[in-house]
């Protein structure tokens, strides 16, 4: 048959299954197994790396396969990409050798974006759950940039011990930040934490959410995700004031490999970000 | 056009003739490994004649009943699927030279099939695949290319298996649309002929070069008959009125562990049906570590791996993995694609080893439903 139906609208090549090669900077040691990879964008891009935070690339280390990495940078600086990466798998271990002056495999960016536009004018409550604070940590440079274009901030972020925070430094800065809260808390402290001690839903009831003019953004585990969430709605936030990051196994990153699903969602193409009611009912039930 | 032919069964040796000098490959039934397969066929007489099947759950068997018929079976195991979007194929290699790579695209090979007795819920399985594959906003090259360059000649079906349910998803066992040239096979006392319709203007110049004559009135009449009789031999039946709702809600219907106890998750059935489109994506590299690939093959929802991240696996239990099978092709597949993901053509019930049957789970499932909400 005829296909002109087809291909009477743009659709974009799949040729996006081969990734660009890009320079790895740095590498810097976040944790006792986490790290963050500086690369400079493949020079196909031209200097550049255009994305919007909570977008992903699919990051491939060579012969081995690639991983669905959220990208962790400054959107405003798209000349410096970062990922931050927990080695947990085979391929997320290979990038874990990756030096200096290396080239690492690069495909995206892909998914949707935190809504930094909608939140102008509004409180942002941001929380963090583990390697959850990395996809979100491009929405807070945003927010910081434009500090006065926000109301209050609040970042609440847990993770499992002292040695397991990521970004402490920049944490430390962050707080510094007019009108803005940064709280922190760990499962499991050691001699020298002095700070909160349990989960993050634990840290709501030390801030005091203005509920009608507050949009949170939550990502970590889906556990980590479903309390907070509750809490969230509990302190009186709607669900539609709230969005959430979701992970699942990716193939491809562009819709065609059918691994992502999640109900009737691509992850890859309808998430990684998605505001709460969209998935809410399906995050309720077990292994959809 | 409108017009319609018949075609002597001569006339169809001339019409493989007439493709493969256009370059076609030319793709149809045949005898192989036992059973029918769609493979490579050069004449007409590669054609499965007086070949028929018998399908029932987890059950296949082909017998020849020493007739007349060309296209006297139902259907091969394997659809079409896998001319227009192969099991295996290598996307690229990369080359390594010391800190640098290089990316060698494999290039799609330019493939120009006709397809020989596509049958109706076939054809409308490829224009599902269609949407899947070029319709969003990434699109697969390779499948777009081989897709526009096929041919299709669909074969209206002459015989219903005991798994066939394409009345209830709309998709047979007459080809609508999507076809350049639908066959129906007429076999009576008057004769052995097809009635050809052309589907678009490449169909119906190749009839036209074929030697067909205008079929008249009364062979269309018995064209008709065929597809009737045909309809009227199917038994099962498969209710999709508020399909897609009823599922989405009844994820977590009792029922599911039902089934679970009976599924192996050997993932035959995905592997039958014409819709599932899901593949996983490999790398590897050679010997000497210079050279890497990466290639796609067929995957399964049902494998272990499937939905496996590095921190866990969202899809464990046997249960988990035939919902997502399931509510995918009948539920989550019609918010994707605005179309069912199934097209009845009963695969997935005669290839499953315990004789699983798609429409008796749904029916539970209702069932199941109704019983929750008379008990509360």
């Amino acid at each position: 048959m005829s296909l002109t139906t087809l291909m009477e609208h743009d659709t974009k090549s799949s040729e996006i299954m081969a990734p660009s090669f890009a320079l790895v900077k740095r590498v810097i040691w976040e944790t006792d197994d986490t790290y963050t990879l500086l690369i400079d964008p493949p020079a196909e891009n031209g200097g550049g790396f255009p994305f919007a935070p909570g977008q992903f690339n699919m990051v491939y280390a060579y012969g081995v396969g690639e991983a669905a990495i959220s990208i962790s940078s400054d959107p405003a600086k798209p000349d410096q990409l970062a990922h931050t990466i927990h080695r947990v798998g085979t391929v997320t271990s290979a990038l874990s050798r990756l030096k200096r002056g290396d080239m690492i495999g690069l495909r995206g960016p892909f998914g949707t974006s935190w809504p930094i536009d909608e939140v102008v004018g509004k409180d942002v409550c941001i929380a963090a759950g583990g390697i959850g604070l990395a996809p979100l940590r491009p929405v807070i440079y945003s927010l910081l940039r434009r500090r006065e274009k926000y109301g209050r901030i609040v970042i609440l972020y847990g993770a499992r011990s002292p040695l397991d925070l990521l970004y402490r430094v920049e944490l430390e800065q962050w707080s510094k930040a007019r009108n803005t809260d940064v709280i922190v808390t760990v499962d499991r402290g050691d001699s020298s934490w002095k700070g909160h001690i349990g989960v993050v839903t634990g840290l709501f009831s030390y801030v005091k959410l203005d509920s009608p003019s507050t949009v949170a953004m939550v990502c970590g585990p889906e556990v980590m995700m479903k309390y907070t969430c509750e809490e969230l709605q509990r302190r009186g936030l709607r669900s539609d004031q709230i969005f959430v990051s979701l992970e699942r196994n990716m193939k491809c990153g562009v819709g065609l490999c059918g691994h992502c699903q999640f109900g009737p969602h691509f992850i890859c193409k309808d998430g990684p970000v998605f505001r709460l009611p969209v998935v809410n009912q399906l995050l309720e039930k077990k292994e959809i | 056009m409108d017009k319609t032919y018949r075609l002597e069964t001569e006339d169809l040796e001339r019409l493989l003739q007439l493709l493969q000098g256009e370059g076609y490959e030319t793709i149809g039934p045949t005898l192989g490994n036992g059973t029918i397969v769609y493979d490579k066929i050069t004449t007409a007489k590669d054609l499965p004649k007086g070949w028929t099947d018998e399908e029932e759950p987890a059950s296949y068997r082909i017998s020849n009943n020493g007739g007349e018929r060309m296209f006297g079976y139902t259907l091969a195991p394997q659809s079409w699927k896998r001319f227009l979007y192969p099991p295996l194929r290598e996307l690229f290699s990369i080359r390594r030279n010391g800190k640098s790579f290089e990316t060698l695209r494999t290039d799609s090979e330019e493939k120009k099939f006709a397809f020989i007795g596509v049958r109706p819920c076939e054809l409308s399985a490829v224009l599902i695949q269609d949407k899947v594959f070029t319709a969003g906003e990434y699109r697969d090259d390779d499948y777009l290319s081989r897709r526009r360059n096929a041919f299709i000649v669909a074969v209206n079906c002459a015989n219903a298996g005991a798994n066939c349910f394409c009345l209830s998803m709309n998709t047979g066992p007459k080809a609508g649309e999507g076809f350049d040239i639908a066959l129906t096979e007429v076999v009576n006392d008057g004769g052995h002929y097809f009635v050809a319709e052309a589907g678009t203007d490449k169909g119906a110049t190749l009839l036209e070069r074929t030697g067909g004559i205008a079929a008249s009135e009364r062979e269309r009449g018995e064209a008709e008959e065929v597809v009737e009789r045909t309809a009227s031999q199917i038994t099962k039946s498969l209710d999709t009125r508020g399909l897609q709702e009823i599922l989405a809600e009844n994820q977590e219907s009792p029922h599911w562990d039902d089934v679970a106890k009976r599924c192996l998750t050997c993932g035959n059935c995905t592997m039958v049906c014409p819709t599932c489109f899901c593949a996983a994506v490999e790398d590897s590299t050679d010997l000497s570590g210079k050279t890497a690939s990466r290639t796609r093959r067929w995957d399964s929802c049902f494998t272990l791996d499937f939905a496996r991240v590095s921190g866990g696996n969202f899809r464990i239990t046997p249960k988990s993995r035939y919902r997502q099978w399931l509510t995918h092709k009948l539920s989550s597949w019609v918010e994707q694609f605005g179309i069912f993901g199934c097209v009845g053509c009963g695969r997935c019930i005669t290839w499953c080893p315990v004789g699983i049957d798609i429409t008796a789970e749904v029916s539970a499932i209702k069932g199941e439903r109704v019983k929750q909400e008379k008990g509360a």
